[in-house]
């Protein structure tokens, strides 16, 4: 009897996955040290997506920055768009008028739909539940046909600018979305029969990746994955901006912060927002879209091809770039994955003298290894899913 | 508005000397700390009571070259959950000996930030149980982000790495030969 309770000998393997595994989505390496399959540590490699956007922002006008914010996390470009345009505000002293503030916020909570459809909808259909990553993915799609409506352009959107927005909505708009949201709700309600009383997406997902309130806090981590275990920590709801304290909605909260608690935080922060858009939407008032300051605000068409002084204005803003006085300061937005914050320093030139992006993806890939040590190798894609690592964001 | 004039004079009531200047800053509250001393300081925003500024938010740095003595400074974001109140800390280093304490110990998310300027800054953390560059390769010379790192700057090309029990494909050995014999000396 003795001969069968001894343990085999083992031996501590180092393997290395990724930097392009086809199941993690995304251009990261793990180092992992395996004992059989259970894994005993990790380390994650980032930086292969590095292209040095802050460096790339001291070169340009502060305009000009906001076509790189949507290449950072391009699943929700409008959030990052929105996100610099108000810490530039923020330097600047301005205000933008409500009608701009309403859409932004409306604009912010598309583009968080669109990305958690995303990573839910990744996240099943690696585990083998395409129907229901299918359907996400058809909702996703539909989020995605509004926002090229209004931007005229499907992911890299460049739509909100330092003292406003490109254009105002089209008149469509509100139609458009209320509609989409029925079908939307139809395909998730399809998920949730799909997906909540499977035993085999739950087994996966439950017990797996399981982080403690105080781990979460000591990894400064923040988002669906710090709220998954039940800290409520919302920027919307901690650091109102915006008009966000006007309207009523909810913080999801999880219990045991696993995958799990992480996957359904995420699918009802979707029905949260949806229920934002629609509030939005019916408040909606009338107005302009632009802050009334020609300073950093390009005059009208018929001025510039009318006029030597509105001509001579466009080249100034398009050439030297708006001036934003001398100062530093942090603004963060609640991202689709977390704080999203922009330490920006300016010395009063066209140009930003530093920009610095916080990426709550790079902080969540620097508490992986806490996640899936002790799990399986199998767990790494789900766990990885949840985190919804997006390239742009976590290397820069 | 009083209320945050009253956590800035906390803040200077509780860490005294170590305090440079207090300031604020387009409605955000910032103070500068000299470096020495830096976790205990840490420690105590943490801690104390009527601090308790637990949640780190980010750190970073920025690069005053030719504008302001001493070079760096490091930044760090953080806010109190319970008081719903953020504060920025900014702590100016040399460029001769640009070192500060970790906070690793205090916040283990610290650890990928702290890389991350040890990597694009060249500013190293003194205690950091593993600061090895984060974004760029281990072979990249100099720090990018720093004022005087040129933007069109190309570097060296890397002969392939060896790493020790996997498997190398001949042809990529037969790549290295002929970049060595290429490059010459210069590798």
């Amino acid at each position: 009897m003795k001969a069968e309770s001894k343990e085999l000998p083992t031996e501590i393997m180092e393997l290395q996955m990724g930097p392009s595994h086809p199941a993690t989505h995304g251009t990261i390496k793990f180092n992992l040290k395996l004992e059989g399959e259970k894994v005993l540590d990790c380390d994650v490699e980032v930086g292969f997506l590095h292209r040095g956007f802050d460096k790339s922002c001291e070169q340009v006008t502060w305009t000009q920055v906001i076509p790189y914010t949507d290449r950072l996390n391009y699943a929700s470009s409008l959030i990052n768009n929105v996100g610099y345009a108000l810490a530039v505000e923020k330097l600047i002293g301005a205000e933008t008028p409500p009608r701009c503030q309403y859409i932004e916020v409306i604009v912010s909570e598309l583009a968080r739909i669109y990305d958690h459809l995303t990573c839910c909808g990744m996240a099943s259909s690696e585990l083998g539940a395409i129907t229901a990553g299918f359907y996400m993915i058809e909702a996703r799609e539909m989020i995605t046909r509004i926002v090229e409506g209004l931007t005229g352009a499907r992911l890299t959107v460049t739509y909100v600018r330092i003292g406003g927005v490109k254009h105002d909505l089209p008149h469509d708009f509100a139609e458009n979305v209320l509609s989409t949201f029925k079908t939307i709700r139809k395909l998730l309600d399809d998920c949730d029969r799909l997906l909540s009383r499977n035993r085999i997406f739950i087994d996966r997902l439950s017990n797996v990746g399981v982080m403690s309130q105080e781990t979460a806090l000591s990894y400064c981590l923040t988002g669906p994955i710090l709220r998954a275990t039940g800290v409520n920590y919302d920027v919307r709801k901690a650091f109102p901006y915006l008009i966000y304290d006007q309207l009523d909605f909810e913080v999801p909260l999880g219990s045991r912060g696993d995958n799990y608690d992480r996957f359904v935080c995420r699918i009802r922060e979707i029905d949260q927002s949806m229920k934002i858009v629609e509030q939005a939407l019916a408040q909606l008032p009338v107005g302009p879209v632009w802050i009334d300051d020609p300073r950093f605000v390009l005059p009208e068409k018929e001025k510039v091809y009318g006029s030597i002084e509105g001509l001579m204005h466009h080249f100034k803003i398009i050439m030297e770039g708006i001036h934003v006085p001398p100062g530093e300061t942090y603004f963060a937005v609640e991202g689709g994955n977390g704080e999203l914050g922009f330490y920006i320093v300016s010395d009063g030139g066209g140009r930003p003298y530093r920009l610095r992006v916080r990426p709550p993806c790079f902080i969540a890939m620097g508490a992986f290894h806490e996640m899936i040590k002790g799990y399986m190798v199998a767990d790494i894609v789900p766990t990885f899913g949840m985190v919804n690592m997006i390239g742009g964001e976590c290397d820069r | 508005m009083a209320e945050t004039d009253s956590q800035l004079a906390a803040v200077q009531a509780k860490l005294g000397a170590k305090v440079i200047e207090t300031l604020r800053s387009q409605g955000d509250d910032v103070v500068i700390l000299d470096r020495g001393g830096l976790r205990e300081s840490f420690r105590l925003l943490k801690q104390e009571p009527a601090l308790d500024f637990d949640f780190l938010s980010d750190i970073t740095a920025v690069d005053y070259w030719q504008k302001k003595e001493p070079r760096f400074e490091v930044v760090y974001q953080i806010f109190s959950r319970a008081r719903r109140a953020r504060l920025r800390i900014r702590v100016p280093v040399p460029d001769n000996d640009s070192a500060v304490e970790s906070l690793v110990p205090l916040w283990r998310g610290a650890s990928f930030l702290e890389r991350e300027v040890w990597d694009l800054f060249g500013i190293r953390f003194i205690d950091h149980p593993d600061l090895r560059r984060v974004l760029l390769y281990d072979e990249f010379v100099g720090y990018p982000l720093r004022k005087d790192y040129p933007v069109n700057l190309t570097q060296p090309r890397v002969p392939e790495r060896t790493v020790n029990g996997t498997f190398v494909d001949e042809r990529s050995r037969n790549k290295l030969l002929r970049l060595k014999k290429s490059l010459g000396s210069k590798l």
